[in-house]
């Protein structure tokens, strides 16, 4: 048994790329749902339409990755409006169910055949998506690996890159709350009549908060492009929203760190987890599992970690259980 | 097409296996050859798939195709040794079915001489049936199959909804586990099966154990103590999606991700019923499914506690007010829910197979069953349920099949849109 390669590997995980990706969409989750109090169920399809316009743009058109961002942002938006105005007046449980079918909805039709010459179909768009992205790398060449974390050059400058994100877009959500702005949607989420007796829109409130938050998961979208240089439809299913939402609500819904919080300690337990049962496995100490069964045995442990921390401590680890009560009806 | 109609019926590993092909006879190169490429296609159940084109060429303009009989086999007949590029006409595989590797659609096979034997492996998945376009070339009969499908399958979506719609009626909780409830049902029967239990003893005792245990047993130990602690129904909704993770992958643990077969009526080939052909056990299945809809129907309506589960759905406090046991109707709704979800598992587990996800795969359909119908309504359930089975069956005439799951989504949201009570739903805010 290797401690020290566990924590490694773990450590590297709990920081590294996937973590940054499912951090990028919880803080876009933070906005709807824990600002706004809108449970957007949907969250991967505004990620998987992030990586899409990476794969489209650069791959099938052939044009230059900055403009797939400008993309992102305008089909993050698009598809934000269309999931909002006809479900932003339902009740939180009907916008659950919505919002889940919309973002399956999405991944059906992306990888349907019918949009093989331009979408890549069942097996997405696998290629030198990140290229442009990966030229720009400011590293030395002959650039081996940090002392502890194991990532490549190439891995590194995206974690460098990623980690800038998050820090912007915490920045910008932290000024944002703490406006006017903020202040209404806090209000929407507490008591929208009232909000609605001030004389606000609240429709076009919570469209807002919707449209960024869609926007900050387009980008996890570009980031999962950029650094795994291939789209796959299927990796976009709905379990993705649901590890973003545990993120959250593991960090504290309605915090500005929780999301970040959430996510690396999500992920070191979820990847220790793993790296320990598979060494378990290996030296013998466990002899009634396969190696196979390691990536089964961490989901069931993570949806069991769900279940107890909202049932034992739903605000999360930072959370203010006065503000958020989680029982918008 | 026609093949592809029996989505909802079929199971779906089509084995391409080598025999020893001696069926030479009739082929224009039959007097040439010294070499064959022989197969043959059937369903998992051990039926055979006919009209499943293959075609062995070569770069020096050679082509020979092979279409799958009545009995699911095919003969090439080949020139001679040499390398072959060899390809399955993905469109004319059966709906549902796909090609377990995609690269298997065309590769290039070494034939040494004699006969070359090709074990190819199809898996239920939307890859298959290319036969998207249009209305051309629709029968009648095969309008009346795609309907009759669609009534089988929306039958066994119907017991679901009904389950899922009676626990948001008298609880309020949207279970986003219950399409896990579903695959549970179907496993605990597929335990029994394994061990040696005919199915036919082997389903209603995993209806009666999920019933218990994951009905009764799920509410006492998990929603009760919330209910009694006011925790909020986001909170609930979010908890029973972490048990639905919980549910599926426990499944994926013990019974792997490999789709499995009961071991009694996997091979049933079908019957004809005037114009449309349906399995036997399809077929009893579905009249068991509607007698238990029934039923339920005529418990809810007349029986005493029934009448106590419409009061709790209607107003909880006002009902405990006039002295029903809320929490009894609750426990009560709870087994009948997780009862029902548990026969639809079965029925699926028959009709197609049991696999880890086969909940969370109809659980979305289910979601569109009942808000069409309207929430938390019994009618609303059926009815909604069998419309979509309808109609996902149906619109596989107009768009690709891959996409059938996409309409009823669509119409999902359209009717949130113009009618969020649904149906039959009565009228309230839900906005």
């Amino acid at each position: 048994m290797d401690w020290g390669f566990i924590l490694t590997q773990t450590t590297t995980q709990a920081i590294g790329i996937t973590a940054i990706i499912y951090i990028l969409a919880a803080i876009g989750l933070n906005v709807q749902f824990g600002y706004a109090g809108l449970l957007n169920f949907g969250q991967v399809m505004f990620v998987a339409a992030g990586s899409y316009a990476v794969g489209v743009i650069v791959l099938t058109f052939d044009l230059s990755l900055w403009l797939s961002i400008l993309v992102a942002i305008i089909v993050a938006t698009a598809l934000a409006l269309l999931l909002g105005i006809p479900t932003l007046r339902l009740r939180a449980d009907y916008l659950a169910i919505v919002t889940i079918a919309a973002s399956e909805l999405f991944r059906l039709t992306v990888r349907s055949i019918a949009f093989k010459d331009t979408l890549g179909g069942a097996q997405g768009l696998n290629g030198k998506l990140g290229q442009q992205f990966h030229d720009t790398n400011p590293l030395p060449a002959d650039f081996q690996s940090l002392p502890v974390l194991s990532w490549t050059r190439q891995d590194l400058w995206v974690v460098i890159v990623g980690w800038l994100l998050i820090a912007a877009f915490t920045v910008l959500v932290w000024l944002l709350v703490r406006s006017p702005w903020g202040r209404v949607i806090k209000g929407i989420r507490e008591d929208e009549d009232a909000v609605v007796s001030l004389g606000k829109n609240v429709f076009v409130y919570k469209m807002q908060a919707l449209i960024l938050g869609g926007i900050i998961a387009a980008f996890g979208g570009i980031v999962w492009a950029v650094a795994k240089q291939s789209v796959q439809p299927d990796t976009f299913q709905p379990d993705f929203t649901f590890f973003a939402y545990t993120i959250l609500l593991l960090g504290g819904a309605a915090r500005v760190f929780g999301p970040i919080v959430g996510g690396i300690i999500f992920w070191f337990l979820l990847a220790g987890t793993g790296e320990f049962l598979g060494q378990a496995i290996q030296a013998g100490w466990i002899d009634f599992l396969q190696p196979t069964d390691v990536g089964n045995i961490r989901f069931m442990l993570m949806g069991a970690g769900l279940i107890t921390l909202m049932v034992f401590r739903p605000q999360g680890i930072f959370g203010d259980r006065k503000e958020l009560a989680l029982d918008a009806r | 097409m026609l093949a592809g109609m029996r989505q909802g019926l079929l199971a779906v590993l089509i084995a391409v296996t080598g025999f020893l092909g001696a069926a030479l006879l009739g082929s224009p190169l039959a007097h040439a050859a010294d070499a064959t490429l022989v197969g043959s296609i059937t369903s998992p159940d051990g039926s055979a798939v006919e009209g499943v084109e293959i075609t062995a060429s070569t770069e020096d303009g050679f082509s020979e195709s092979g279409v799958s009989d009545a009995n699911g086999e095919f003969v090439i007949a080949l020139p001679g040794g040499g390398t072959y590029q060899v390809d399955i006409d993905v469109a004319t595989i059966p709906d549902g079915f796909a090609l377990e590797k995609p690269e298997d659609e065309s590769r290039s096979l070494l034939v040494l001489g004699g006969e070359k034997k090709i074990l190819t492996k199809l898996v239920e998945g939307e890859g298959g049936g290319g036969d998207g376009g249009g209305f051309i070339d629709v029968t009648g009969d095969q309008f009346l199959q795609l309907l009759f499908d669609g009534l089988l399958f929306g039958v066994m979506i119907a017991l679901a909804a009904l389950g899922l719609n009676l626990v948001f009626g008298t609880t309020g909780l949207t279970n986003f586990s219950h399409g896990d409830l579903v695959t549970l049902g179907a496993f605990t029967a597929l335990l029994l099966n394994l061990v040696g239990v005919h199915l036919v003893i082997a389903a209603p005792i995993a209806v009666v154990f999920c019933a218990i245990v994951f009905g009764w047993g799920q509410n006492r130990v998990l929603w009760r103590p919330l209910r009694r602690r006011k925790t909020g129904l986001i909170a609930m909704m979010i908890i029973s999606i972490g048990l639905a993770i919980v549910f599926r992958y426990t499944v994926a643990l013990f019974f792997g991700a490999a789709p499995q077969t009961y071991k009694q009526y996997a091979g049933q080939s079908g019957i004809s019923l005037g114009p449309v052909t349906a399995t036997p056990k399809a077929l009893i299945l579905a009249v068991l499914a509607i007698i238990t809809l029934v039923v339920v129907v005529i418990w809810v309506q007349r029986s005493r506690i029934g009448k106590a589960t419409r009061a709790v759905s209607d107003n909880p406090a006002l009902a405990s007010a006039t002295g029903i046991d809320v929490e009894r109707v609750i426990s009560v709704v709870w087994i009948v829910s997780a009862g029902l979800a548990a026969f639809a598992g079965i029925y699926l587990g028959m009709t197609q197979n049991s696999v880890w996800n086969m909940g969370q795969r109809i659980l979305l359909i289910i979601f569109a069953s009942v808000i069409l119908g309207g929430l938390g309504t019994v009618y609303g359930a059926i009815v909604g349920a069998l419309v979509v089975g309808v109609f996902i069956n149906m619109t596989s005439l107009i768009i690709p099949t891959e996409m059938k799951t996409v309409g009823a989504l669509f119409v999902m949201i359209i009717i949130l849109m113009i009618r969020p009570q649904g149906l039959l739903g009565r009228r309230e805010r839900v906005g």
